[in-house]
């Protein structure tokens, strides 16, 4: 039987308040909660709730054939604490069906696998903790942030002990192969590669709502039909997105949810699918291949690239002074300085200060709320500031003491 | 396509940004095969011929009948006395005078006084005379050329585009380039409110230099949406001399340049450089310009003891405009209301990274600058404060700015302008 793996990303960074040059020294609380709190209420009852029923759904319906799996961010796990703790308990009901995997990633949804690389284990490490607190599970496939991958990455990964990796189907690593195999790592023999079929991935998620494309409105049949008419030697099908795709890139009057709950049961119903955990499925299918990746790749854009977060100089100057103080933050015990830390980690910091989209306005990002890449980047740097300042006494108390 | 155009100055006589604009846009005009009948007052015959052919109004001979010299007389005595004020009833007396003129020039009433008028062109006490005298001939000039379209920029000369309309049925466009709310704020001059009023009204189409232009052209004067069009001013390209400054301070220079006025927001200016000397002292505030606000500017700086570190030039011009330029390392345009502000391109083509306010046209053209509210004191100093220590900032500002404003070509706004012509014309043709 072949199959289907759906992994939706659950990520909501912390957002930032306006924070002036003259408040660098003077205040150290960097975050906007009034905002914060209201979208992480807003998306839990239009999107993670709703979203959630059809999943726990779909399961009682097919115990045997309907398994999906999620990633969570630490930063986005502790949000719903605060804010909506009715999301925590709805996923955690998901993880007893036994249906449902919970992926590894950075607790920080860091970009830290391009830097310094202990302090990436360590974000790793906690993340899996407070997944294993949480949600009762040990995560054995690595999701990395933005589906950002390479050798190197891959190496590091195999090294932590993970059995399984999720990464973009890229066309620059793949060339003439499909995505619809297992792989390996040409570099970690023992790290399976679930490979994202961007195309039927992007299908739900960015075009589902778009009447200018050919193509819509996208009925469950047509997109059955779709698949049906793959490859029959292509034994598995990758459909990663960001749980968002359900309730917020498209909403509900969009017939996402009704869309969400057929296609599942129409496949399944064929006889020919079920919908596997990717830990499941490296088991049944095995690797046919490996891919060798020695430049960075990740889901992002028509370039698949890192050129969204870390392709202008004040993105990697942020990203350096970053990484100067990773080293102290290793050891660090002060919890306040540790919150920030993860806080300001989050690739989205990086993204709203891309300025590859000056051309394209189109694709902004929904939750960017700055007018520019340079307002992000003065906004980001001010507080940048007041925290490397915070970080240097931390250092010198510490060494005194 | 031809146009007669008619303008107020021309390089190398300007006063302002209105003269260069024209000389943009003719060349461009010329690149996108139209040709330019500039009308100027006084054309004093160094203008730059490149483009256009100059008509000087002043080489205009003025028939008037006998009628039309005693009410002429008449308001010409009063105008006299009251120099600065408007002194006829509407510039439609003017029209009616040229077109009475015309249409009896056939029965050859008898000409009471043949008499060339000397147009100064230079704004001042006399302008309102001489917008009325202008008018006077533009009728006249018109009836002489063939053409297609007529073009009037700025209020100054609505009167004599309307008179050319007049005189010839030729489709008229007016542009506005600024208008009375921008130059006065709420205390405008009525007669100018209503010369530009009644200009765009007379007018088959209307261009302005920016969105928030046509907002208020819509809002405040009530001009149909439907003909007014936005098309923004662009730069010349130009070669760049590098200047090679020698900045003698070692701080770093924020610098304030253009009128100090009302319009232009300086006292935003000295609020947000208090602001940044509060936390850094290490920065030089600089305002070049001159303007009747100028005094209290000065009083405040004093008030707020920043005076050590904020600096007063006058009036800067040529060269001395450029090596402000290529000392300062923030350029800040805080300006209240700014139809376009053509400015900041010119510090961004000295490499100067630039702030600039959201109520200004350059704003809806410009990405590579800090865009701020010119109330926005906080955002203006953080803008200001970010430029000065985050280095890959304004090296971003640097490496994309130059590029941008490049590409801010007349050619491409000159496109923008032969369509609207071309678009009138083929209207008037179906119609006719």
């Amino acid at each position: 039987m072949r199959s289907i793996c759906m992994y939706f990303q659950v990520h909501q960074p912390v957002q930032l308040r306006k924070y002036r040059f003259f408040d660098i020294g003077d205040s150290n609380y960097y975050y906007d909660d009034y905002q914060n709190k209201h979208t992480v209420k807003r998306l839990s009852e239009n999107c993670y709730i709703p979203a959630n029923e059809i999943i726990k759904a779909l399961i009682a319906q097919y115990p045997e054939r309907f398994n999906v799996a999620f990633s969570m961010s630490g930063v986005a796990v502790e949000q719903f604490q605060k804010y909506a703790p009715e999301v925590i308990e709805s996923f955690k009901e998901l993880a007893q069906t036994g249906n449902v995997e919970f992926l590894s990633e950075t607790y920080a949804q860091s970009l830290l696998s391009l830097g310094d690389i202990s302090e990436f284990e360590r974000q790793v490490k906690a993340h899996s903790s407070l997944i294993k607190e949480v949600f009762g599970q040990q995560p054995v496939t690595f999701r990395n942030t933005e589906l950002i991958y390479s050798n190197n990455i891959a190496e590091k990964v195999q090294e932590m002990g993970f059995k399984n990796m999720i990464t973009e189907g890229a066309k620059q690593t793949l060339g003439w192969k499909s995505p619809n195999h297992v792989y390996k790592s040409s570099v970690a023999p023992e790290l399976n590669l679930l490979l994202r079929n961007y195309r039927l991935s992007d299908d739900i998620s960015f075009r589902f709502s778009q009447q200018n494309w050919s193509e819509w409105p996208l009925t469950a049949e047509k997109y059955v039909e779709w698949i049906n008419n793959s490859d029959e030697n292509e034994p598995i099908l990758n459909l990663f997105m960001d749980y968002e795709s359900f309730g917020e890139y498209n909403k509900e009057d969009s017939g996402i949810f009704e869309f969400l709950r057929s296609f599942p049961e129409m496949l399944i119903d064929t006889g020919k699918w079920e919908f596997g955990k990717p830990s499941r499925i490296t088991e049944v299918h095995k690797a046919v291949g490996e891919i060798d990746v020695p430049y960075v790749i990740s889901w992002a854009d028509e370039e698949k690239d890192i050129t969204a977060w870390l392709g202008n100089d004040m993105q990697q100057q942020v990203f350096q002074s970053l990484n100067k103080v990773a080293p102290i933050m290793a050891t660090c015990t002060d919890k306040i300085l540790l919150r920030d830390w993860n806080y300001l980690q989050a690739s989205d910091n990086f993204y709203f200060m891309s300025t590859k989209w000056f051309s394209h306005v189109a694709v902004q990002h929904y939750r960017n709320p700055y007018a520019s890449p340079y307002e992000a980047f003065l906004n980001y740097m001010n507080i940048i500031s007041d925290f490397l300042i915070r970080v240097k006494e931390y250092a010198e108390n510490t060494v005194k003491a | 396509m031809r146009v007669l155009m008619f303008g107020w100055e021309f390089p190398p006589h300007i006063t302002g940004g209105l003269g260069t604009a024209c000389f943009g846009m003719t060349k461009g005009l010329l690149k996108n095969q139209v040709e330019v009948l500039f009308v100027v007052p006084k054309a004093y015959g160094d203008e730059s011929q490149e483009a256009v052919r100059i008509v000087n109004a002043s080489d205009i001979t003025l028939d008037v009948t006998k009628e039309d010299k005693k009410y002429f007389d008449e308001n010409f005595s009063y105008m006299e006395i009251n120099s600065s004020i408007f002194p006829y009833a509407s510039p439609e007396t003017f029209t009616e005078i040229i077109h009475e003129e015309r249409q009896t020039e056939v029965a050859s009433i008898s000409r009471v006084f043949s008499e060339k008028f000397e147009f100064s062109g230079k704004y001042g006490d006399n302008l309102m005379e001489e917008v009325s005298r202008y008018a006077l001939v533009g009728g006249k000039i018109a009836s002489r050329h063939n053409f297609d379209v007529i073009h009037a920029h700025d209020w100054l000369t609505y009167s004599a585009g309307i008179a050319a309309k007049h005189a010839t049925g030729k489709p008229l466009i007016v542009h506005m380039h600024a208008t009375e709310f921008d130059r006065s704020g709420e205390n405008y001059n009525e007669n100018v409110y209503n010369i530009e009023k009644q200009g765009m009204e007379a007018a088959d189409r209307v261009i302005t230099v920016s969105n928030l232009t046509r907002n208020i052209v819509i809002n405040k004067y009530g001009i149909d949406p439907e003909k007014v069009v936005t098309v923004h001013n662009a730069v010349e390209p130009v070669d760049k001399k590098v200047l090679e400054i020698k900045k003698h301070v070692k701080e770093k220079i924020v610098t304030f340049l253009g009128r100090i006025t009302f319009q232009k927001g300086p006292e935003y200016f000295i609020e947000a450089a208090y602001k940044i000397l509060q936390k850094d002292k290490n920065v030089r505030f600089v305002m070049a310009g001159t303007g009747d606000l100028m005094e209290k500017m000065i009083k405040r700086v004093a008030k707020l003891k920043i005076a050590e570190h904020f600096h007063f030039t006058g009036f800067l011009k040529g060269d001395d405009v450029d090596r402000m330029f290529g000392m300062s390392d923030v350029y800040v345009m805080p300006s209240v209301s700014e139809p376009f502000g053509i400015s900041p391109l010119e510090a961004m083509r000295s490499n100067v990274p630039v702030v600039i306010s959201k109520q200004s046209g350059v704003a809806e053209v410009l990405q590579h600058a800090m865009k701020v509210d010119f109330w926005d004191i906080d955002a203006m100093a953080d803008a200001i404060y970010g430029l000065l220590h985050y280095q890959s900032l304004s090296n971003s500002f640097i490496k994309y700015g130059m590029e941008e404003v490049d590409n801010l070509k007349w050619e491409i706004a000159s496109q923008k302008i032969a369509a609207v012509y071309k678009d009138i014309v083929d209207i008037k043709n179906k119609n006719s």
